[in-house]
């Protein structure tokens, strides 16, 4: 032990309290992310020892160079049509999203979030895994939804609360369920459907079914135990399953430093697990499909569960709660380097000569013309604003199989 | 018919299940191999393989939370939680997952989970092996919550758990898991054995959730008990010379309401009993419900005798536990008037 006198040379403890580079008013800088170019990272074959690949999580999988190429090992090689078709679905997303947050100003719903810069995960994601693999998703994969062709009416209906509404008005707008789309139940408790999905793919291993689950947090989620139990439980029993972080850099005023991304990736969290943990370019659709399909194949090949963090920005708001010029640089969203993931793609298919200006502003109208024509519909089922929500009878169903006597004495109370 | 343990019919039950129905599986911490620190999965890796009995990591959160996942999946999980005092870090997997994904998925997704968890005091186990957290959970909309004090009951109500088609928080009463305990803890055990009780049908029957037993049949005053303290409210009833009915309520969520109004309108008197600490207890609920159904046919205000509103005390075992002559004194206090 060593004396007091020895202490008093040493400076006294300080508490680091970690803070973002740019606050509003400031100039935005992403002077410290190390970008490393398209097609640098190697593509592991999928039966390789995760410690084989170890440096995949502090890399960054990358596909298009930034004159829209596809590049390197992970090119995915999709044909002209699918690229199109993906394209047409990000688009309807953008335009669904600016709907319906104007759906919630213009009071007929209570709240909305956006997904806006990060389309390409969950619509490449939809597109990498099968139709019928099972999905966990946190509030922003709503691309999942629209590119597996879940209609948009019934989106609506469910925003709105209305008597359409496939979850009877009781559901926070966007926590969306469709069992037949292979949707989970969204919860408004973050981070509790990541273990979930690793029981949703054990039992499918157990029963020796040939599909797989995935589940999304975002990074500021890592830092609930739910992440952990995830990928500890995925690790021991080897769970058909893919873990996604979608790191959009902030947790609603909380950059992602306050969640511990400063220290390592998070990615390299699943190291410790012995999961093979992949950091990719979330804005680069061929990236991202081209990972979450090399892990889909692993895990549909028994070999386990893979962790994929998804490196994006949340471009907008958190939800329709919060106005994030009061916690980041107003412009910083233009700045982020990596861009925009719509961009990319017709800056892509127009480097192959299967897209123009002509055709992207015709697809444009066309996502803005089908959200138009569903939100007709939805509103014409009625809208929370105007008080047009399903019988209040309903709201004692559905809490067991069976309505017990004290839940049939309320409502008899209730008068309903 | 055999004479089971509360232990040994319990892993009857699940023996029962495993075999009747390949979408039950049970899992927990020393589950597996070993077959629980109670020894309630014994043998069950062995009889039907590992993938249907077996050990998790040391994980309530990650216990709970797959189990959510298998239950949207179509499997009927069965999970072994090893102490209730270690259920906390699965809380909110089960309130607001599994007690809540019926609601709101419209019923397109359920949770047909089982959750086996030892609670209660009287083995000395310090403050966190003997809690009695019941009323965390019977506050819970979409939960039903069961407490056996019988082998008979414990194995005829875990298989209506695991049959039923909603979360079941399943308590089972550890002071009792080998015989029934008066409350005199300087008394020798007596073993299940010795007990009508005992005698355990082998194959599957069930005994209904929702409907409580008649434990001890009585004119003076109605005993509400579940649990341990079922035996114990009957010691005192015999050793008082007050003719108490004591009702075990085996299901506290869905109650029978029933059973319990046609006991104290006969009696006019009630007393309630739980181990749990006594402020937002489940016997305030009682309580209110007796008031409720029963005011004017109540001849004196309706008794609590519970555990202290302290942690549960090592040393202070037997003065935290509300033994025989806590229950007399209520029994008492309630026929004073």
């Amino acid at each position: 032990m060593s004396s007091p006198e020895l202490k008093k040379n040493r400076p006294s403890l300080s508490l680091r309290i970690p803070q973002p580079k740019s606050r509003p008013g400031d100039t935005p800088d992403f002077s410290n992310l190390i970008i490393p170019d398209a097609g640098a990272a190697p593509r592991p074959d999928i039966a390789a020892h995760p410690r084989e690949m170890m440096n995949l999580a502090w890399s960054l999988i990358r596909v298009l160079d930034s004159k829209g190429r596809a590049v390197g090992p992970w090119d995915p090689r999709l044909n002209p049509e699918t690229l199109r078709r993906a394209l047409n679905h990000m688009l309807l997303v953008r335009a669904f999203d600016d709907r319906m947050y104007r759906a919630q100003r213009q009071g007929k719903t209570s709240f909305y979030m956006k997904c806006t810069g990060e389309e390409a995960i969950a619509v490449a994601q939809a597109y990498a895994l099968d139709r019928n693999d099972m999905c966990f998703p946190s509030y922003r994969q709503q691309g999942l939804l629209i590119a597996r062709g879940y209609p948009l009416v019934d989106m609506m209906n469910q925003i709105y609360s209305n008597a359409q509404d496939p979850v009877k008005g009781r559901q926070l707008p966007i926590m969306y369920s469709t069992k037949e789309y292979g949707f989970f139940s969204i919860s408004g408790n973050l981070g509790t459907q990541f273990p979930q999905a690793v029981g949703w793919a054990m039992a499918s291993a157990y029963k020796g079914d040939d599909r797989i689950a995935a589940g999304w947090i975002g990074d500021g989620t890592t830092a609930e135990g739910d992440f952990h139990y995830a990928c500890n439980f995925a690790s021991v029993y080897r769970a058909p399953v893919i873990l996604n972080v979608v790191n959009n850099q902030w947790a609603i005023s909380s950059f992602q430093g306050i969640a511990g991304g400063e220290e390592s990736t998070f990615a390299a969290r699943g190291i410790g697990y012995g999961l093979p943990s992949l950091r990719v370019d979330g804005n680069d659709f061929l990236a991202v499909y081209a990972a979450t399909a090399w892990a889909a194949e692993r895990a549909r090949a028994n070999l386990g569960a893979t962790l994929i963090e998804l490196y994006s920005y949340r471009a907008e708001g958190h939800s329709t709660s919060d106005d994030p010029a009061r916690y980041r640089p107003a412009d910083e969203p233009r700045c982020w380097p990596l861009g925009d993931p719509i961009e990319r793609m017709k800056q892509h298919l127009m480097a192959l000569g299967e897209w123009d200006e002509a055709r992207h502003e015709a697809a444009q109208k066309e996502a803005v013309e089908q959200v138009r024509a569903a939100n007709a519909e939805a509103t014409a089922n009625g809208t929370l604003g105007e008080g047009k929500i399903p019988s209040v009878k309903t709201m004692f169903e559905d809490v067991y199989k069976d309505v017990p006597w004290h839940l049939r004495r309320q409502r008899q109370q209730m008068g309903v | 018919m055999a004479t089971m343990t509360m232990i040994q019919a319990l892993n009857s039950a699940l023996d029962v299940m495993l075999a009747r129905d390949e979408n039950v599986l049970t899992f927990g911490e020393d589950a597996g191999y070993f077959g629980g620190v109670f020894r309630v999965t014994d043998g069950l890796q062995k009889k039907y393989g590992p993938t249907r009995c077996f050990d998790s990591p040391i994980s309530e959160g990650g216990i709970m939370a797959t189990a959510v996942g298998m239950g949207a999946y179509g499997l009927r999980p069965v999970v072994e939680i090893q102490f209730a005092d270690y259920i906390y870090p699965g809380y909110d997997q089960i309130v607001s997952e599994a007690a809540k994904i019926r609601y709101r998925s419209a019923g397109e997704f359920t949770a047909p989970i089982t959750v086996r968890t030892p609670y209660g005091g009287g083995i000395f186990g310090g403050q966190t092996h003997s809690q009695s957290p019941e009323s965390l959970f019977t506050h819970i909309a979409g939960l039903k919550t069961v407490i056996p004090s019988t082998p008979y009951d414990a194995k005829g109500l875990l298989i209506s758990a695991i049959e039923d088609d909603d979360p079941v928080i399943f308590f089972e009463p550890k002071r009792i898991y080998n015989g029934p305990f008066s409350g005199h803890h300087d008394q020798p055990v007596q073993p299940w054995s010795k007990f009508a009780e005992a005698d355990v049908p082998e194959g599957h029957y069930t005994v209904p959730l929702g409907k409580a037993a008649i434990a001890r049949e009585g004119n003076d005053v109605t005993v509400l008990a579940y649990g341990t303290m079922v035996h114990v409210s009957k010691a005192a009833a015999e050793e008082s010379g007050i003719d108490a009915e004591v009702i075990d309520l085996r299901t506290l969520v869905p109650l029978d309401i029933e059973t319990i109004v046609a006991s104290v309108e006969k009696t006019g008197r009630c007393v309630i009993v739980h181990e749990a600490p006594r402020t937002s207890g489940f016997g305030a609920e009682l309580a209110a419900l007796v008031q409720e159904h029963c005011f004017f046919h109540l001849e004196a205000p309706i008794g609590r005798v519970t555990g202290w509103d302290t942690p549960y005390p090592h040393a202070f075992e037997w003065h935290y536990f509300p033994g025989p002559a806590r229950v007399i004194e209520g029994l008492r206090k309630a026929m004073e008037r």
